[in-house]
């Protein structure tokens, strides 16, 4: 059976799909009786043309595209609910035969029921169901709830449950497609604690999304579709400028320009970037309110004149939460020599929400900051915890009710 | 990041799977363990959801049968005199009466509920792969619930009616088993078709009501033989249906009536409406294994 010798969990060559969609929605044997001889007109929907890839195992693969781009087809295609027309696609490993969380969930009948029914869509045994429902519900933060129908849970408990009752599912291969879209913050954390466990675990996902936050921060790879064909296939964060700029013709942020080196600075190099606590330590993760530096050591090539260091924070999703600026937050600087290496620290409170955060170190010569020496995009990251009001920063609020 | 407390527990992949290509949906595939469970699970689900709700639950399931029966009793033995019981094999004419009405209804909810099935189960079909045919076997599955069931009230009526245990009992399962390989292969035909063809539901819902008349149902085999010529009798004795209630009769009720091969004349006679049986089995299977495919894209 052994028909590839790569690694490679999922490989796709050059695989095709058509749908043929009948101008009449349901011929009736009335018509064919009638018409012997009229063959039905087809509308052809080439739903994906000619795709070939390569998904290697314990790869977190994301597919993005806008609306009827064919990266569900595509999905479809690779758990086998639709034969491929042209081309094949091998898989190594078992495959979760799920697409969508929560399939098969009957209103009727209580949570109970459903977790045992949908596991048994999911492959597992009977038993195995049983087994686990204790887990799957615990997971879900829904015990006081099991014994109620369906019908009655919210749409934040059901996705809950499908989760729980999904990430049961004994493969080495697992197909997803649009998840989490609700759940409160809470619960999506977990979720993601769950996906980055999986990832830990070295199994293969393969993950279709609109929600370039997710694929941004989950996947090593990811794929954009139009119209079934593979626009673009890369770096998680390239596909997701490539998806917003087809969605809404520019980017969120400004594109930063994208030089290693300026231009005419050869050999300014920035070494290293980090955040660090108030203790000077280097750290990856830091609690709200404890105060936060983000830091770059740069080694420069030429002798300069109170040049402008920058530490630009952005959040996964491209979003700049601040860009502070050594001519902006500070007095004069100095002139340095070719040869020196700086470090430069901006010590910031950290009034940050909950998730991850990139820093882009840069430094320019003297003036507005536009003519970069040395710049890296999202060279050091951090995960802030603590709790989330909802908004964009935990800014300290000073509370006051009086009666007027 | 730590591993989640009482958490998920997933066993680790094996390392380097044999690596095998995909195939598009089919009919039979996998192993058969998980067509079965699935199956199972599809019928027992609608088992307890047909009821949900109700006060009376199960009983309803009875009800109906019960109910044709009286209404045909009560018009062909009082009101018609179409039996007055006085020929040998109408003496027990009401567990005769209920025992084909029981299992006509069977052939009715598996064949009629599986029309449907592979539409009304269109958001598994479209999202998760497995063997098309357990959504058709389900509700085949279901009826024969619901006939195991009946058939014991069935037996409780013979036996309060005066019929005494036989050997020939041990029929009973061949002759129910000739009945769902029958239903089972209509069924998986229907299923098949109906997404292609939507007319098929009311074609049928008319098919199955002209089989109820043209079985021995309501009329014994006795009053059918008196009145047909021997080639109308051998169409008559073509529907399998015939051949099966006939048989429940003369096994399990009163071995006075005639048995399917004594109206036939031969038992070899048997052998054609059993071929028919076996090809209505093959047909279905065979249309429903090559519309699988493609029903994912046609629902």
């Amino acid at each position: 059976m052994t028909e590839h010798a790569s690694s490679a969990a999922v490989s796709i060559e050059s695989v095709s799909k058509t749908f043929r969609l009948p101008h009449q929605q349901y011929s009736t044997l009335k018509e064919r009786v009638l018409h012997p001889l009229r063959t039905t007109q087809y509308d052809e929907l080439h739903a994906v043309k000619d795709i070939s890839l390569e998904i290697a195992e314990g790869e977190f693969f994301g597919i993005v595209g806008r609306n009827g781009s064919g990266k569900s087809t595509l999905l479809k295609c690779i758990a086998g609910i639709y034969g491929v027309d042209t081309g094949r696609i091998s898989i190594a490993g078992r495959l979760s035969p799920f697409i969508e969380l929560g399939v098969g969930f009957n209103m009727d009948l209580t949570a109970r029921d459903n977790v045992v029914i949908n596991a048994i869509m999911l492959g597992l045994s009977r038993r195995q169901a049983k087994e686990r429902f204790e887990e799957v519900i615990e997971f879900a933060e829904l015990s006081e709830f099991i014994d109620l129908k369906l019908k009655n849970y919210s749409s934040g408990m059901l996705v809950r449950l499908a989760f729980a009752t999904a990430i049961q599912v004994d493969a080495e291969i697992l197909l997803i497609d649009e998840v989490l879209a609700v759940g409160d913050a809470a619960f999506q954390q977990k979720c993601f604690e769950e996906f980055f466990r999986l990832k830990r675990e070295g199994r293969t996902i393969v993950f279709v999304s609109h929600d370039m936050y997710s694929v941004e921060r989950f996947c090593n790879r990811a794929m954009l579709m139009e119209r079934g064909d593979m626009v673009q296939l890369g770096d998680p964060r390239a596909i997701g400028r490539a998806y917003h700029k087809l969605n809404f013709g520019q980017l969120p942020h400004e594109a930063p320009v994208e030089t290693q080196t300026g231009a005419d600075g050869e050999g300014t190099v920035i070494a290293e970037a980090w955040f660090q606590n108030a203790a000077g330590e280097k750290v990856t993760s830091a609690s709200q309110e404890e105060s936060l530096s983000m830091c770059f050591e740069v080694r420069i090539a030429e002798d300069l004149v109170e040049p402008v260091f920058a530490a630009t924070l952005r959040t996964e999703l491209g979003h700049t939460i601040i860009v502070a600026r050594s001519d902006q937050h500070a007095h004069s600087i100095g002139s340095f020599k070719a040869g020196e290496t700086l470090v430069a620290t901006f010590g910031i409170p950290n009034w940050l929400t909950p998730s991850r955060y990139l820093l882009t170190p840069s430094l320019a010569r003297e003036g507005t900051g536009e003519n970069a020496l040395a710049l890296v995009e999202d060279m050091a990251s951090i995960m802030v915890h603590g709790t989330s009001t909802g908004g964009i920063l935990e800014l300290p609020v000073d509370v006051r009710i009086e009666r007027a | 990041m730590s591993a989640n407390p009482g958490g998920i527990r997933m066993p680790v992949p094996r390392r380097a799977p044999a690596s095998h290509r995909v195939h598009g949906p089919s009919a039979l595939s996998g192993d058969f363990r998980r067509f079965w469970s699935l199956t199972f699970t599809l019928a027992r689900t609608d088992f307890k959801l047909r009821f949900f709700g109700s006060v009376l639950g199960y009983v309803w399931t009875l009800v109906r049968p019960l109910l044709l029966f009286g209404v045909l009793w009560v018009f062909f033995t009082k009101v018609g005199h179409v039996n007055n019981g006085n020929t040998p094999g109408e003496k027990f004419y009401g567990a005769q009466l209920l025992g084909s009405i029981v299992l006509f209804t069977f052939f009715a909810e598996a064949t009629g509920g599986a029309v449907r099935s592979m539409v009304d189960r269109e958001n598994l079909v479209r999202k998760i792969h497995f063997p098309r045919l357990v959504i058709p076997s389900s509700v085949v599955l279901l009826a024969l619930f619901n006939l195991g069931l009946n058939l014991v009230v069935v037996m409780i009526f013979a036996l309060a009616s005066g019929v005494r245990p036989m050997l020939s009992w041990l029929e009973l399962p061949l002759i129910v088993g000739a009945l769902l390989v029958l239903s089972a292969g209509v069924a998986m035909l229907l299923s098949a078709l109906f997404v292609y063809f939507r007319d098929i539901q009311p074609i049928w819902d008319v098919l199955s009501q002209i089989l109820f008349y043209a079985s021995p149902v309501i009329i014994s085999i006795e009053t059918v033989v008196t009145k047909l010529s021997s080639t109308l009798l051998h169409v008559y004795m073509l529907n399998p249906l015939a051949v099966i209630f006939q048989q429940f009769r003369h096994a399990i009720i009163t071995s006075n009536t005639l048995s399917a091969g004594q109206a036939l004349g031969s038992w070899t006679a048997l052998l054609e409406p059993l071929a028919i049986v076996l090809g209505i089995f093959i047909i279905g299977f065979a249309v429903f294994n090559r519309a699988a495919e493609q029903i994912a894209e046609n629902l």
